[in-house]
């Protein structure tokens, strides 16, 4: 995308939230209700200290979730790719498990690991898990036969068939799960504070901050919250659609095909 | 040299195949070839040319008979052989280059003597320009060069292709036939190639095999006597049409 076609959207937005300032200007709308947009703007830098330190924790939560799913479901996957036996046993799990709400599981992991960052990463992780799993595994079985018969042909052993071949084959499916893992991790980790968040001075995230300001009425800093949050979740996918041009972006037709225009 | 007492350079007897539901694909197969001939396979979808060309690979188990190339079973001679398959299988995230060095990553070859072995190729096959190329950047014809490239960086004995050319367009394919016989003239493989196009067969050959379906046999042989080397003007004299019609011919009455 360029500069130029991100000019109308901007001007889009521009008049949004200026009729959203006339609207709740002009019929008077209770702050604790919708606050003004320059209500919030004040709001920001007054309260960076306690977004930015939220933002960091919640951030760290998420970002722990989102790699420990890349690494497992990536070797899970790398697993199912090599044992056609393996696949066959546990492969219909993680269909299941992508049909289990992770939500309703919280509680027992909260059970078993207790408030705080851990239970936290733990329900990100799992939200996150399945996605990589199913796009990782159709990516690493998905290689042409004949592609197959020429590393046999060369004696390839499964080692390097798997990392010489299915491994760069995946990719851009791989791809296609972090980027599902990426904005899941992020809810993972803003719903697991609501339910594990603790409450400790200066180690609440973005989602126990939710929580705590609404139930004090809070309601500017609560849409502040909103927007870091938003913030954390655009962090998120782009850092993957960056790394995703640079490992497949000079050969494979899905970046390339953005370019021909 | 078939004359001779040498045992032939593939040698294949009493070969059959046949799938676990009891389709028999391939039975009492026998065929030879001498060092350095260029044999072509002839047939109707479905009679068994790409089963025998990937077992003679080693790629597909035989149900019986035997195949030896140079006195080995298949599995053991694979370092003497190369395979062209249908498409050009690259690795698209691998370069011209890259895609032709891992031939000889396979062999265990160093770094250095691997760029040696590959510029030479790509020369030899006139993609020297391109070595740093995608194959998405290539067309139809330069991946099947890249690809016979890689075949032939490990400088093997016996050529397996399997309908390398089948689906370039006729201009494509003519050059392509015309330069493979060039590279062969000056390296001396032997050749089991697969095809649909009995003008290419004819073109290319010193011997095509003609085989019948359910089950796939040998039905019949021609040797093709035409002088070498041969160039694209021998695709108009009278001999090169004549041997063509006659082949179609017998094609013909297999499947009347």
């Amino acid at each position: 995308m360029s500069l130029n076609s991100l000019r109308l959207p901007f001007l889009v937005f521009c008049v949004f939230v200026l009729l959203w300032q006339v609207i709740v200007t002009f019929f008077k709308v209770p702050d604790y209700l919708v606050p003004s947009p320059l209500q919030i703007a004040v709001l920001i830098p007054a309260r960076f200290g306690d977004l930015s330190s939220a933002f960091i924790i919640t951030g760290g939560e998420a970002l722990g979730g989102f790699l420990s799913s890349a690494v497992v479901g990536v070797a899970v996957g790398m697993f199912f790719s090599v044992s056609a036996i393996i696949r066959r046993c546990f492969y219909p799990y993680v269909v299941l498990l992508q049909t289990i709400p992770i939500i309703a599981i919280s509680p027992l992991i909260l059970l078993w690991l207790g408030n705080g960052s851990s239970a936290v990463l733990c329900i990100s992780f799992l939200i996150s898990l399945p996605a990589v799993i199913v796009n990782a595994t159709q990516g690493l079985i998905s290689v042409e036969i004949n592609l197959l018969n020429l590393f046999r042909m060369g004696n390839a052993t499964v080692p390097v068939i798997l990392f010489k071949l299915r491994l760069p084959h995946a990719l851009p499916h791989i791809f296609v799960g972090l980027k599902i893992a990426a904005g899941a991790s992020v809810v993972g980790a803003l719903v697991g504070e609501t339910f594990a968040g603790t409450s400790a001075l200066g180690a609440g995230g973005l989602g126990y901050s939710s929580i705590y300001a609404l139930s004090q009425l809070d309601t500017p800093y609560l849409f502040a919250l909103i927007l870091t949050s938003s913030l954390l979740g655009l962090l998120f996918f782009f850092a993957v659609i960056i790394l995703e041009r640079r490992l497949v972006g000079k050969w494979h037709d899905s970046i390339l095909g953005d370019r021909l225009e | 040299m078939r004359g001779s007492n040498h045992p032939p350079f593939i040698s294949i007897s009493h070969l059959s195949k046949e799938y676990p539901n009891d389709r028999k694909v391939i039975s009492d197969l026998a065929l030879a070839a001498a060092a350095g001939e260029f044999v072509s396979v002839l047939g109707a979808s479905g009679c068994g040319k790409s089963t025998l060309l990937k077992m003679i690979a080693g790629l597909s188990p035989i149900s019986g008979g035997s195949i030896h190339i140079d006195g080995m079973i298949p599995a053991n001679a694979r370092e003497i052989m190369s395979f062209v398959f249908q498409d050009p299988t690259l690795l698209p995230w691998r370069t011209v280059a890259g895609n032709v060095e891992l031939a000889l990553e396979f062999e265990g070859l160093s770094k250095a003597l691997r760029r040696k072995r590959i510029d030479s190729v790509l020369t030899l096959v006139g993609l020297r320009d391109v070595g740093s190329y995608y194959p998405r950047q290539l067309s139809g014809g330069m991946k099947m060069r890249v690809s016979i490239a890689r075949a032939l960086v490990t400088t093997p004995r016996l050529l397996l292709m399997d309908e390398p050319f089948g689906a370039l367009d006729e201009m494509t394919r003519n050059r392509l036939n015309e330069e493979l016989l060039t590279l062969k003239d000056a390296q001396r493989w032997t050749t089991l190639f697969v095809t649909h196009s009995i003008s290419e067969a004819v073109f290319l050959s010193d011997r095509i095999v003609l085989m019948s379906g359910n089950p796939g046999k040998v039905h019949e042989e021609f040797a093709i006597p035409l002088p070498t080397p041969r160039t694209a003007a021998l695709r108009g004299e009278p001999a090169f049409l004549s041997l063509v019609g006659q082949i179609s011919r017998a094609l013909a009455a297999i499947h009347p």
